[in-house]
């Protein structure tokens, strides 16, 4: 299994490598596609050409497309992500102070949304048919088509502005207490797991309605198993693979997702980083973010694999 | 003058006159600071700038309280957030400055200039300015203010590498340089009776001699950088040592970004925020009605405008022009798009809280009728024409529809193009026969009609070309005498009215929303926020 593990590693470390430095080339292309570019933007209605081009000359952005990003790749390579353009401070900098609240954030979401998936996917399936089963499915359906900046308003309206249990931004310089801590992320929690809690539920509901088709289900309910531990000790070892590869991919949602839910609560997080960067023209701070968003996705899908080659006897003898 | 009544001169009335009282003054006391008040602003006039009446009618105001924190929101926070006054492009940026650094002058409640950190600004031809400035001004590290730090924030604007926003206008200092202890010598290409307002403007806050850093604030400002990260919040707090007596009031100001104005309005009515900008005239409504909340509006001189441009083509006709603006629907669009809120406006940009405004222009009115004699004599037929129109210039996708529905009674087969906001201003703006622009309030009419309107200037958004009206721009540029200035104004507000390639449909209204706790808070027409410059003057009661 470990020399199975290292390979699987190794070679999507190499896949991974090559995956960030296609993805910058393209964001790069598709960014200098994008009208006008940062001097404009930095000058906005009072980008007279001379200013424009001074500005241009001084941000480098008078070189060819190509020679810039040979020389940020050069950088990136000697761990140097560059200089924003818009004001002036390190990428990695920008980032770091930006990182650690996405982070918390997506690590706060899962904590609460992975459990209450499973829980409804689980009993969805094994009570399929059922009242139950069609009352959570409507459910879980329903908050993951309403918008969550209604989700988040209509939060925001009743729990701060009528009621006042809550404030309504999410703001981190006032976290002294594990109190206040849940009462800042209460709401931007809850609206992220709206939206990523229907689809993990489903596919959990999936994976498991499949297992207990399964001839070695019908066995173990023939040797007499209670339905409860049919589940959770027969079905659910042979359902880790799919339903980790469901999680990945809704958690990956929460990097670069959620700027909507980072401007409605005013959270200072990675995305609206990244949609400001969009705005400004700011080619150094996209490709930063950028770079981190696609590191997070392949790790989580990385550890997705690396849990189903676990989970599964079959792969890990191999 | 003598050297008491400058001093006097110099607090405004309003403080002088508690500072007074507070220690038991005599009633001749008194009266001297009341009389100095107004022989500043007779003194003013004669220097041919403040505004009258800034100072000559101290308002009965509440007693301020000290202390106390604030947090207030504004519509415009991101990572390109700044602390160089030069480089200021948002109301954010404004605000920034404007609480931790000061201005040679600054603006009155009708933008006209009051000293700041100059004691006087002085001229004989307008050309030539003498500035003495203040003595015992610190800048918060402790260094007292020179000569040298005003000729350095004043110059760095002419940089390119400096990337000012007010390069094209501080491209008219020839030279500043200092000529003695406490006194700079600014030279003009050309006169320019404006210059003490032009100071005013936050791209020419003062900056310590020297400084190219700008993670933190080192100004002679009301309050002190506490905090500053570009897109999360600045925290400022109260400068002990700040040189207006008894300013500020609140100890510490934090100053935040939320981009979403329902977002903004639910944090205000939730507590936690006590100020926001931008407010939507749609959430007027909630907000009066929620008690221990105040709606503040502030009638400013921006406007969003339809241009038809004078290129090839159709849009150069004259008549086609008169069309077009007989065409807007001038009451609809102050009902419907902007709730009431603002001031109808008459195809010319000087507002009636301008000084200079001319009243009594026969106003242009909604008339279809009218709009279809003008585009047959232009002979336009039926020919689509292609309005464009965008988010960025505020209300204009709306005044464009309205525009599409009353076309065909006039005859005009007029199409709507909507363009996204994102890079409206470099790829469509001017770059259209018909579209919008949005202009906000100038801190003077000279500075308008050089930016807009003046033959040769890069946004003269109509390609208007008038060497009648440039010439009286350069008239009365250099006029000395006030009343005379005004006659030339005048002429000129006319002249684009008459012959003009913009229509001008109304002069929008800055909305800001605040809690009643929060006073103090004035208006100053520039833009909300007491012209972004609200830090010093408000106090919390609690």
């Amino acid at each position: 299994m470990h020399a199975h593990a290292q390979r699987l590693i190794a070679a999507r470390l190499g896949l991974a490598l090559l995956t960030l430095l296609l993805v910058s080339a393209v964001v790069f292309g598709i960014t200098g596609l994008l009208p006008g570019d940062a001097a404009q933007q930095a000058l906005g209605q009072a980008a007279t050409p001379e200013a424009v081009t001074a500005l241009r000359h001084q941000f480098g952005l008078d070189q060819p497309a190509l020679q810039r990003y040979v020389q940020w790749l050069f950088h990136v390579v000697t761990g140097n992500f560059g200089t924003s353009l818009s004001n002036n401070l390190p990428v990695s900098e920008l980032i770091a102070t930006r990182l650690p609240n996405s982070l918390v954030l997506a690590g706060l979401t899962t904590l609460v949304s992975v459990p209450v998936a499973l829980l409804i996917g689980i009993s969805s399936a094994m009570f399929r048919g059922s009242l139950l089963d069609r009352v959570l499915n409507v459910l879980t359906l329903s908050t993951v088509a309403v918008p969550e900046f209604l989700i988040a308003t209509i939060a925001v309206l009743v729990f701060a502005v009528k009621l006042r249990w809550l404030p309504a931004l999410s703001y981190l310089s006032e976290v002294s207490s594990f109190g206040g801590l849940l009462r800042i992320y209460a709401m931007p929690v809850m609206t992220l797991c709206c939206v990523i809690v229907a689809q993990m539920a489903r596919m959990t509901r999936a994976a498991v309605l499949d297992q207990l088709n399964s001839s070695y289900v019908e066995m173990a309910i023939l040797k007499g198993a209670s339905p409860m531990r049919v589940v959770l000790r027969h079905v659910l070892p042979n359902t880790i693979g799919p339903i980790a590869n469901a999680v990945a991919l809704s958690l990956s949602y929460l990097f670069g997702g959620v700027v909507i839910v980072e401007s409605i609560f005013n959270y200072p997080g990675l995305a609206s980083l990244m949609v400001d960067a969009v705005t400004n023209r700011d080619m150094p701070l996209v490709q930063g973010c950028v770079m981190v968003f696609c590191a997070a996705y392949l790790a989580l899908v990385l550890i997705a694999d690396l849990a189903q080659i676990v989970s599964n006897p079959r792969l890990r003898q191999r | 003058m003598d050297k008491e009544n400058l001093h006097y001169a110099d607090a405004p009335v309003g403080t002088e006159l508690e500072r007074l009282t507070r220690r038991g003054a005599s009633r001749r006391d008194v009266l001297r600071a009341l009389a100095a008040a107004g022989m500043a602003s007779l003194t003013g006039a004669g220097l041919l700038t403040a505004s009258s009446g800034a100072f000559a009618q101290p308002q009965p105001q509440p007693q301020p309280k000290q202390g106390g924190k604030i947090r207030v929101a504004t519509q415009s926070s991101s990572s390109a957030d700044t602390l160089d006054p030069a480089k200021g492009a948002l109301g954010t940026d404004y605000v920034r400055g404007n609480m931790f650094y000061n201005g040679l002058t600054e603006f009155d409640s009708h933008l006209g200039a009051k000293m700041g950190l100059a004691e006087s600004l002085e001229s004989k031809d307008a050309t030539v300015w003498v500035v003495k400035l203040r003595t015992g001004v610190q800048f918060h590290d402790g260094k007292s203010l020179t000569p040298a730090d005003v000729v350095f924030s004043l110059m760095r604007n002419k940089d390119p590498a400096t990337a000012s926003k007010a390069k094209t206008v501080a491209d008219q200092f020839k030279e500043v340089k200092a000529t003695g202890p406490n006194e700079v010598t600014i030279t003009l290409e050309g006169a320019n009776a404006d210059l003490p307002v032009i100071l005013a403007d936050s791209h020419f806050l003062i900056i310590k001699d020297g400084t190219t850093d700008f993670k933190t604030a080192v100004g002679t400002g009301p309050y002190k950088v506490k905090d500053f990260s570009p897109g999360v919040r600045t925290v400022g707090v109260r400068n002990e040592k700040y040189w207006k007596p008894g300013l500020p009031h609140i100890d510490e100001i934090e100053l935040i970004g939320i981009s979403d104005e329902s977002a903004r309005v639910n944090a205000l009515l939730s507590g936690d925020v006590q100020l926001i900008n931008a407010v939507s005239p749609r959430s007027t409504e909630r907000i009066k009605s929620t008690p221990g909340f105040e709606v503040l509006e502030t009638k400013t001189g921006e406007y969003t405008d339809l241009v038809v441009r004078d290129e090839n083509g159709i849009t150069g006709n004259d008549d086609f022009r008169r069309g077009m603006f007989y065409l807007q629907d001038r009451e609809q669009i102050k009902r419907a798009v902007f709730r009431g809120f603002g001031t109808i406006a008459n195809d010319q940009p000087i507002d009636p809280t301008n000084k200079y405004y001319l009243a009594g222009i026969p106003q242009r009115t909604f008339d279809p009728d009218k709009a279809k004699f003008y585009f047959q004599k232009s002979k336009v037929g039926s020919t689509p024409v292609q309005l464009f129109a965008s988010p960025a210039a505020e209300g204009s996708v709306e005044m464009a529809m309205l525009l599409q529905q009353a076309a065909p009674a006039a005859g005009l087969n007029l199409q709507v193009t909507r363009v996204p906001a994102d890079g409206y201003w470099s790829n469509h703006w001017m770059k259209h026969p018909l579209g919008f622009g949005n202009v906000n309030a100038r801190p003077s009419a000279d500075v308008l009609f050089t930016q807009f309107f003046k033959s040769d200037a890069p946004w003269n958004e109509a390609n208007w070309k008038s060497p009648k009206f440039d010439q009286m721009l350069l008239a009365a540029r250099g006029e000395p005498d006030d009343a005379k200035r005004k006659k030339i104004y005048g002429d000129m507000q006319v002249l684009v009215h008459e012959t003009g390639g913009v229509g001008i449909p109304m002069f929008q209204s800055s909305l800001d929303a605040h809690t009643s706790k929060l006073q103090g808070l004035g208006s100053i027409p520039l833009a909300g926020l007491m012209g972004f410059a609200f830090a010093e003057h408000v106090w919390l009661v609690s």
